[in-house]
C-alpha cells in the first residue's frame, strides 16, 4: 500500500501558507523522518495525512484502500500529549479497546501492565500513557502510523523503550511509519530515509 | 539554614472535604424538598381557611408558626408557599437547563452562523438585567403561575447556555474524541459515550445552581404584585401581603416564611457550589 | 552560602481514593537541593520524577490538595509566604512551561514590567525582544494572540538582568525553533554570568548541557545524583549513579539502549533504593534502606556501589 499526500497546501483562517505544494509518499513496511523546526506545519502535515482535516489544496490518496469510510482508519496517529489524546473520565482499559482489543502479547511487548488498565488517566505518567495510546492505534487494520513528536515529552530511557517495541512491531506487520519530530538525532537513529519540512 | 519549619503547613483540614460537604449539603437538601413535600399533603387545605376567631395569633404549640389577619395557620401557608415557589423554580430551572443544553449545543455543532446567532442571543439575554426581563415577559404574559415560570425559562438559560457551548467546542476539538471517529467509532456513539458523561453533570449543577435563583426570582416577582394571584398561598405574596402588618409588631408574619425560602435557597445553592467544586479537575481532589 | 536552599522537602497529594475518604500519597520524599549565585544547574529527570513539583514548591504555586513539610530557605531567609510575595516575579522569576500562566487579560508589554523594573531594565527587554524577533507590537499583544513560539520567547523575556537574582525555568524550551532555544539559553548564561542563578527544569538533556554548570538527576522523587556537566561523556563513565548512565546510553546519539522497567509512582511503595528493580548492580543490601547521599568525586550520589 502506499499514503500518498500531493501537492497539499495548508494555513490557517487568513494566515500564511504553512506550506504549499508539498508532495510526500509513504510505502507499507517503510520507516521515514519528517524533521523541521516547530511552527512550520511539520503537525498540520500529519493532520491532513492522517484524515484529521482535509487539505485546502492537493489531496491525499491512500492507494489499494476499499473503502473504510465510516470504519476503522487505516492510518492512525499518535500524539505529542498523551493525556490529551485519551478521555480523562474513562478507565484505561475502555480506552485501549475503543478501537479493538489488543492481545496479551502486544500489551506485553509495549509493557503496559495489567494493573495500569483500571486506572484513570491522572493516575499514570506520560510514558505510560503513551503505551496505551500506541497499543489502541496499532489494530489489525492500521496500515500507516503517523507518530507526531509522539516522545518529545518523554524521558531518554522511556523513548528508547518505546521506539525499540513500536519499530519491531512496524517491521514484522509491514506498517508505514511517518516519525514527525524535532529531533534529527532520533530521527537519524531510526528511519530509513528523512524528509526535510521547511 | 537549620529551621525545619513547614514551607507550607498542611492545610487545616478538620476531616472535612468537599465531598464530605456535598454529601451532607445533598441529604439536608433533600431531606428539606421531603419535609416540605410531606408537609405540605399532611397538613391539607384546612389551615388556609379563613377563620375570623384566630386572628393575629403570634407563635403558639395550636399554630407554631402564629396566624394572621384573616386566621390563616402561618405553617400552612408558609409549607404551602415553598412547595408551591419551588415547583415553579424547577419548572423553570428545569426548562432553562434544557434551552441551554439545545442552544450550547446546537451552537457548537450547527456550524459558524448558527454559532452567531445563538452567541448574539446570548450576549443580548446577558445584557438586560435579569429581573426587567422577568417583569416583562410576566407583564407581557399576564402574570399567573404561567406568566413567572415562562419569565423564568426563557431569562436564566443564557450564561449556562455560553457554559455548554464553550464545553462542547472544546470537547468535540480534544484529540481523544477525534481519534475516536478514527477508530471508527460513530458519531452517535462518540456523542453518547464521549460527550454526554463530560456535559451532564454540568448540567445537573447548572440546574442545581439555577434553582435557588429561579426561586428567588419568583418570589420577588411575585412581591412586586406581577407573579401568582393573591389567591395563591405564594412566598412572595405572603412577604408582600406580611409588609402591612409589620409595623403592628405581628413580626411572626414575615420571619417564618422569610426564613422558609432563606433556607431553601441556601441549601440548594450550597449543595450546586459544592458539586461544581468537584466537576472542575482542577479541584477534584479537595 | 547556597543562594537558594531546599532542605528535606516532601510534596504529598491528597486524593479521594474511595468515596469521601482520602487518601495521602508522598510523590517526593526529603528532597534535598542547593543552587549558588551564578550557577546554572539544570534539573533532569522523567516526568513524575518531581522537577516540576520542585519549582512550584519554591514559587508557591502548589495546586490546593497538596501537602509540603520540610523548608526552603533563600539568601539565608526561610523562604514563607510574606518573603515570597516580595520576590516573586521580581528577584524569583518563573519561566514557566505554558502561557497559561500569563495574566490573560493583561498585555504582555505591562505584564514584563514589575515596580522593580527602571529604564535600563526595560530597555534591556527592548533589545531582548528585537533579538527574538518579536516585533514592537508584541508587547501590545494579549498573550491568547501568541503564537506558541511566540508565546515561549515572551516567557523566557520575564527575567531582567539587575533585578533577578533567581531564574526557575520550567521545560522553557520544547516547541521552540533550534535557533531560538539557543538564543533562549544564551540568555540565561547571559543572566547567570552577571551573577543570576538559574535553575533549569527540563528532561531534554542535551539542553541541558549546553548551559548548565551542574546537573541534578531527579528519580521518582529524589535527586539521586549532582554531577558536574563535563562528567556527561563518551559511554557515561565518569557518571556515578546506573540510573544516570541509563539515561545517559539511552539518548539516540549514544547507543539508544534502554533499560527495562518505569519508575515506581509513589516512592512509598518501594523500601530501600527506588532504582533496585531496574538496577544492573542490584545487591540484597539495596534492599534494605535507601541510600544516603554521600560524595563521590566531587558530586553527590545516592548509591551503595557508586565509585
Amino acid at each position: 500500500m502506499r499514503l500518498e499526500g500531493s501537492q497539499l497546501g495548508w494555513r490557517y483562517a487568513d494566515g500564511a501558507w504553512l506550506f504549499n505544494d508539498f508532495s510526500i509518499a509513504l510505502h507499507s513496511g517503510e520507516v521515514v523522518g519528517l524533521v523541521g523546526p516547530s511552527g512550520s506545519g511539520k503537525t498540520s502535515l500529519g493532520r491532513l495525512l492522517a484524515g484529521y482535516m482535509k487539505p485546502i489544496t492537493g489531496t491525499v490518496i491512500l492507494s489499494g484502500d476499499n473503502q473504510h469510510k465510516g470504519s476503522y482508519h487505516p492510518v492512525q496517529m499518535i500524539f505529542q500529549h498523551p493525556e490529551r489524546a485519551v478521555n480523562p473520565r474513562w478507565r484505561l482499559s475502555k480506552t485501549v479497546t475503543e478501537g479493538w482489543t489488543p492481545d496479551e502479547a502486544l500489551l506485553e511487548a509495549l509493557g503496559i501492565q495489567k494493573h495500569w488498565l483500571q486506572r484513570y488517566p491522572n493516575e499514570l505518567s506520560g510514558g505510560e500513557l503513551q503505551r496505551c495510546c500506541i497499543a489502541r492505534a496499532l489494530g489489525p487494520d492500521t496500515k500507516f502510523l503517523i507518530a507526531d513528536e509522539m516522545t518529545t515529552m518523554l524521558d531518554a530511557i522511556t523513548q528508547a523503550q518505546i521506539w525499540h517495541t513500536v519499530l519491531d512491531i512496524v517491521h514484522t506487520r509491514q506498517i508505514g511509519l511517518l516519525v514527525i519530530s524535532h529531533d534529527h538525532a532520533l530521527v537519524n537513529k531510526i528511519c530509513e530515509r528523512t524528509v526535510n519540512f521547511a | 539554614m537549620s529551621q525545619l519549619a513547614a514551607v507550607q503547613q498542611g492545610k487545616t483540614r478538620n476531616g472535612w472535604n468537599v465531598r464530605k460537604r456535598a454529601y451532607v449539603s445533598a441529604t439536608g437538601a433533600g431531606l428539606l424538598l421531603v419535609a416540605i413535600g410531606i408537609g405540605s399533603w399532611l397538613l391539607g387545605s384546612a389551615g388556609l381557611s379563613v377563620q375570623l376567631d384566630n386572628r393575629n395569633l403570634p407563635p403558639s404549640l395550636a399554630h407554631l408558626f402564629g396566624t394572621d389577619w384573616l386566621g390563616r395557620d402561618m405553617l400552612s401557608r408558609t409549607v404551602k408557599g415553598l412547595a408551591l415557589s419551588i415547583q415553579v423554580g424547577m419548572l423553570g430551572a428545569a426548562c432553562s437547563v434544557i434551552i441551554a443544553a439545545v442552544m450550547g449545543l446546537m451552537a457548537a455543532t450547527l456550524g459558524k452562523t448558527a454559532d452567531r446567532i445563538i452567541t448574539w442571543l446570548i450576549d443580548v439575554f446577558l445584557s438586560v438585567p435579569h429581573l426587567v426581563m422577568l417583569i416583562l415577559i410576566a407583564f407581557v404574559c399576564g402574570g399567573g403561575l404561567k406568566g413567572v415560570a415562562i419569565g423564568i425559562m426563557l431569562t436564566h438559560w443564557p450564561s449556562l447556555a455560553r457554559l455548554i457551548r464553550a464545553e462542547a467546542l472544546q470537547l468535540m476539538s480534544a484529540e481523544y474524541v477525534l481519534v475516536s471517529r478514527k477508530l471508527g467509532r460513530s458519531s452517535y456513539w462518540v456523542a453518547t459515550r464521549h460527550l454526554a458523561p463530560h456535559l451532564l453533570p454540568q448540567l445537573l449543577v447548572g440546574f442545581l445552581l439555577l434553582f435557588p435563583h429561579a426561586v428567588l426570582h419568583e418570589a420577588a416577582v411575585t412581591f412586586l404584585g406581577l407573579g401568582m394571584s393573591p389567591h395563591q398561598p405564594a412566598i412572595g405574596i405572603i412577604l408582600s401581603e406580611s409588609m402591612r402588618y409589620l409595623s403592628t409588631g405581628m413580626w411572626w408574619l414575615a420571619v417564618f416564611p422569610g426564613l422558609g425560602l432563606l433556607a431553601t435557597v441556601r441549601a440548594f445553592d450550597k449543595l450546586g457550589h459544592y458539586l461544581r467544586q468537584l466537576v472542575d479537575p482542577r479541584n477534584a481532589h479537595l | 552560602m547556597p543562594l537558594l536552599e531546599v532542605n528535606k522537602l516532601s510534596i504529598s497529594f491528597v486524593q479521594y481514593v474511595n468515596g469521601s475518604v482520602q487518601q495521602r500519597i508522598t510523590v517526593v520524599e526529603e528532597l534535598d537541593f542547593a543552587i549558588n549565585e551564578g550557577e546554572i544547574v539544570a534539573v533532569v529527570g522523567a516526568s513524575g520524577s518531581g522537577k516540576s513539583l520542585l519549582a512550584h514548591a519554591i514559587m508557591g504555586i502548589l495546586p490546593k490538595n497538596v501537602e509540603t513539610t520540610g523548608s526552603i530557605s533563600y539568601g539565608g531567609e526561610l523562604l514563607d509566604e510574606k518573603l515570597l510575595q516580595r520576590h516573586r516575579g521580581r528577584e524569583i522569576a518563573l519561566v514557566p512551561q505554558s502561557v497559561s500562566f500569563l495574566d490573560p487579560l493583561m498585555r504582555v508589554g505591562k505584564q514584563l514590567h514589575t515596580r522593580a523594573d527602571g529604564e535600563v531594565q526595560d530597555k534591556e527587554r527592548e533589545s531582548l525582544f528585537e533579538r527574538f524577533q518579536l516585533g514592537k507590537h508584541v508587547a501590545r499583544m494579549f498573550p491568547f494572540q501568541l503564537s506558541g513560539g511566540m508565546a515561549r520567547k515572551v516567557l523566557v523575556s520575564t527575567a531582567a538582568l539587575g533585578r533577578t537574582r533567581l531564574i526557575i525555568a520550567d521545560e522553557p524550551t520544547p516547541g521552540m525553533h533550534p535557533d531560538d532555544v539557543a538564543e533562549a539559553l544564551g540568555r540565561f548564561k547571559q543572566l547567570a554570568e552577571g551573577g543570576c542563578a538559574v535553575l533549569f527544569i527540563t528532561h531534554d538533556i542535551e539542553a541541558a548541557l549546553q548551559i548548565a554548570d551542574k546537573v541534578a538527576v531527579f528519580y521518582a522523587g529524589e535527586a539521586i545524583e549532582l554531577a558536574a556537566a563535563e562528567d556527561f561523556q563518551g559511554q557515561g563513565e565518569r557518571l556515578r549513579h546506573p540510573y544516570t548512565k541509563a539515561l545517559w546510553r539511552a539518548l539516540p546519539q549514544n547507543s539508544f539502549e534502554p533499560i527495562t522497567g518505569t519508575q515506581p509512582a509513589r516512592s512509598s511503595d518501594v523500601q530501600g533504593c527506588l532504582f533496585a528493580a531496574r538496577c544492573s548492580s542490584y545487591a540484597e543490601e539495596c534492599k534494605a534502606k535507601r541510600p544516603d547521599s554521600r560524595e563521590v568525586r566531587g558530586g553527590m550520589v545516592r548509591c551503595l556501589h557508586a565509585t
